[in-house]
């Protein structure tokens, strides 16, 4: 992807696919909640995150991850960390 | 104070809106159990084409009177783990002889196969280790990566190219690597491509466990499952099992050649803190693991009344989980009304099928899934697939 994309404007294209009904996406969209999404496919969703990004998010802190913003923050973290 | 049952309201509608069909898809009684492959389901005879019944050997008389045997000389239950209580020398005797089966050194049984994966894998890794599973696993490994406090990562169904990236993103934090894979994957039927991913270990450094629930006894020329079928068996350094589909009773198994593999048996929580299989149980399986190995031609009836099955589907034009015939074969179907509609036809007709919706099944998918029993007669085949063809006509 492009550095020059924001990590949240990337993140709300990758949730085009699971956001049928067009709801209005923020920082503080609750991703399975909001967006109902089941278990699944947060997962699969995930994985297309860390391919898009070159980088690892793993199941664990899947778990702790909840809003967009949240996602964002670990993606932001982990980009930080691969370049190091 | 939120009501704790609150989070499950969801599930519980989703349950209403099921029962407001007419049907209970996911609570089938089996008034009697006539045979491997017949029941009386509602008061009528019905074909079960979806119970992993994939051997027949749950009337097998050997089976039987060894159960009976167990039962009067040992009586009803162990009473506790084997930890505490102790073995019966047929715990040891199963394991000896499943291991014999396996051409591995070492077996330990579990007392279901959910428990079996829940005890490896968390047995085997802990938090300092990265567990690498298919996005298609089965729960009791998903359950067992949680278990294990090991980091976890998911990579795509069947797919190296999509591990070895993993792999190789993966951050080296000291500790050691597991790869998960299952030999049949329980929903689609299809089978782990074993080769590609023994290939990244020229690569990568790990240790690799193959779920053999749904390929013991099935693949292989000597029934052990994925790893035996594509000579591969010295590459999969643990392999896991149950007894409550081939076998026909309950329980599980995971074996290896390691070392220090007995240690487990004080490294796994699930099974060191239940109780141990019944004596009944742990007889009828060791019989069914004789049954196995002294009767290889179940094997090839399998895969006929497979293939038969497979291109009676294909002729109907049905789509099935995976292109390879398998003993599990899933029919995709629309969407969750129309697949509980038409299993409900399909029990109306006589046959029982499982029903699978996501979030249960891979790719949001909605599947009627049948397993193939060695024990279907060629007629039994044939009467599953016209009733699929007249729930088809109907949809």
């Amino acid at each position: 992807m492009s550095t020059d994309t924001p990590v949240i404007d990337e993140i709300c294209r990758l949730l085009g696919p699971h956001n049928p009904k067009g709801i209005a996406l923020s920082a503080e969209t609750d991703i399975p909640a909001e967006l109902n999404i089941d278990s699944v496919g947060v997962l699969d969703f995930i994985m297309d995150v860390e391919d898009t990004f070159d980088i690892e998010i793993p199941m664990n802190v899947v778990a702790e991850t909840h809003t967009i913003g949240d996602l964002v923050k670990v993606v932001e973290d982990r980009i930080k960390k691969r370049n190091a | 104070m939120t009501d704790l049952f609150e989070k499950h309201r969801p599930i519980a509608e989703r349950f209403e809106r099921m029962m407001e069909m007419g049907v209970n898809a996911v609570g089938v009684v089996n008034d009697r159990i006539l045979s491997p492959t017949r029941a009386i389901i509602q008061g009528r005879e019905t074909i079960l084409a979806g119970t992993n019944n994939y051997m027949g050997v749950t009337f097998e008389k050997a089976c039987i009177d060894a159960g009976k045997k167990a039962l009067e000389e040992f009586g009803t239950g162990t009473t506790g783990s084997r930890i505490a209580n102790g073995s019966y020398a047929m715990h040891r005797e199963l394991e000896q002889s499943l291991a014999a089966f396996l051409n591995r050194k070492h077996c330990i049984v579990f007392t279901t196969g959910y428990q079996a994966n829940l005890g490896m894998i968390a047995g085997l890794a802990g938090p300092r280790d990265t567990v690498f599973l298919d996005a298609d696993s089965h729960s009791s490994i998903y359950d067992g990566c949680t278990l294990s406090g090991a980091k976890l990562v998911r990579f795509r169904h069947n797919d190296a190219s999509d591990l070895d990236r993993r792999l190789s993103r993966s951050e080296d934090e000291g500790g050691g690597r597991l790869v998960v894979l299952e030999g049949i994957y329980s929903m689609l039927g299809d089978r782990a491509p074993l080769k590609d991913f023994v290939e990244l270990r020229k690569k990568h450094q790990f240790q690799l466990l193959v779920d053999e629930a749904h390929s013991f006894g099935v693949l292989g020329p000597n029934g052990r499952g994925l790893a035996d079928e594509a000579g591969l068996e010295d590459e999969a350094d643990f392999v896991v099992g149950t007894f409550s589909k081939s076998i026909g009773s309950i329980g599980g198994f995971g074996a290896g050649d390691h070392p220090l593999f007995e240690t487990l048996r004080y490294a796994m929580r699930p099974y060191m803190f239940t109780a141990s299989s019944s004596p009944a149980t742990i007889a009828t399986s060791i019989a069914a693991v004789k049954t196995l190995a002294r009767e290889p031609e179940r094997r090839d009836r399998l895969r006929r009344n497979s293939e038969r099955l497979f291109n009676g589907f294909r002729t109907l034009g049905l789509e099935t989980g995976c292109e390879e015939v398998s003993p599990v074969i899933a029919v995709k179907c629309k969407d969750e009304p129309s697949t509980i509609a038409m299993w409900n036809r399909l029990l109306q007709g006589g046959v029982y099928v499982n029903i699978a919706l996501p979030p249960g099944t891979p790719n949001r998918l909605c599947l009627l899934r049948c397993s193939v029993s060695a024990a279907h007669s060629d007629a039994e085949i044939d009467q599953v697939i016209a009733a699929f063809g007249k729930v088809v006509a109907k949809a």
